[in-house]
């Protein structure tokens, strides 16, 4: 057996350094992978799995914007700044989404931490954003645990619990996928 | 070194080049809003969340002034205990504040300023910041580095906080 073991080993110099290469490649992407993991689930807090914190604003347009409205969607509420580079990489895409989406019950809101509304109404309407803004604070950034970084979004189930939570800049496709996954849940 | 040497290094140089300008272009981006990149702060000038812990612990005279240059909102959630909020950085009007607040002082006077917004390379406010203070001659400044946000290198880290405005 000892023999049959060893003869299965590559010998050759080239084929060892290929098998090192294989080898390191899985060990990267392991680490890379479990980095993305816990890059949303590591900051998931207290607020995963539980009801997402209700609140009733009024978006740029004097529209009311009211969490409990919304019950029976998929939501995706995102935290965002006008300052904030990696939100308005990620803030294209929700445009996207919510017009592919919407219709099977995606709605998207999002809440500027931004001091002055002035600016957060310029770059709403140069980013053509299709879903409600909304002014937030440090009310409502307590109310979620903390909104001490940003972007920081909270996909929310139809049945109004948070069902994760993206901190920072997140993995755009693993979101939309499991945006997908709870649309089809009814 | 033989032909396959020189095409097996031409071909890794050509993949690093590559790998390296993706990795700039996905950092590239947006422009519109391109901050100016805290990674220009020189190193010296850069204080770890320990060591102003330290500082701000053992006080006395070398106790520095901490501004918060970023989100008046994110200050009041959050900021570090004695701090002031100084104006966004990135923004004239918010430079303007920085400016009253420090005028009277001596140049000598010690000063960390911190955002915490956003991944410190991303971060738009700490860089103008510091290079305000730097203009008007201030000569002990220093920027704290925190690598992610306030949130995760600050607060979860258990270090003192302080809420309002």
């Amino acid at each position: 057996m000892k023999k049959a073991a060893d003869t299965s080993r590559p010998h050759h110099p080239a084929a060892s350094f290929a098998l090192r290469r294989v080898a390191l490649a899985a060990v990267l992407l392991t680490v890379f992978a479990a980095g993305g993991i816990a890059q949303e689930h590591t900051a998931s807090s207290s607020l995963l799995h539980r009801q997402a914190p209700q609140f009733s604003l009024t978006d740029l347009h004097n529209r009311p914007v009211d969490l409990k409205a919304y019950r029976g969607k998929v939501v995706l509420l995102n935290f965002w700044a006008t300052w904030c580079a990696p939100c308005q990489l990620e803030m294209p895409r929700f445009v996207a989404w919510q017009q592919q989406y919407g219709a099977r019950g995606l709605q998207i809101v999002g809440i500027s931490m931004d001091d002055d509304p002035a600016l957060v109404r310029s770059l709403s309407a140069k980013l053509k954003l299709n879903y409600p803004v909304a002014m937030g604070d440090e009310k409502l950034g307590e109310l979620y645990g903390g909104i001490l970084g940003l972007p920081a979004t909270y996909l929310i189930g139809r049945d109004g619990q948070v069902v994760a939570e993206y901190r920072g800049e997140s993995d755009l496709n693993a979101m939309e996928a499991q945006i997908e996954l709870l649309l089809d849940r009814k | 070194m033989n032909m396959r040497t020189l095409v097996r290094t031409g071909t890794a140089a050509l993949f690093f080049s590559l790998a390296a300008l993706c990795a700039d272009a996905q950092f590239s981006v947006p422009t519109a809003s391109q901050p100016s990149s805290a990674f220009s702060i020189p190193q010296t000038q850069v204080i770890q969340p320990e060591a102003l812990v330290q500082i701000l612990q053992k006080g006395g005279a070398a106790k520095p002034l901490v501004l918060q240059v970023g989100s008046h909102v994110l200050f009041a959630q959050a900021h570090i205990p004695g701090s002031e909020y100084a104006g966004a950085g990135s923004q004239p009007e918010g430079l303007q504040i920085l400016e009253q607040r420090v005028s009277s002082l001596s140049r000598k006077a010690p000063i960390v300023l911190y955002c915490g917004c956003c991944p410190w390379g991303r971060c738009p406010n700490v860089e103008p910041a510091f290079a305000k203070l730097r203009e008007m001659g201030f000569t002990n400044v220093k920027v704290l580095y925190l690598a992610d946000n306030f949130g995760a290198d600050w607060v979860e880290k258990g270090y003192a906080v302080e809420k309002g405005r």
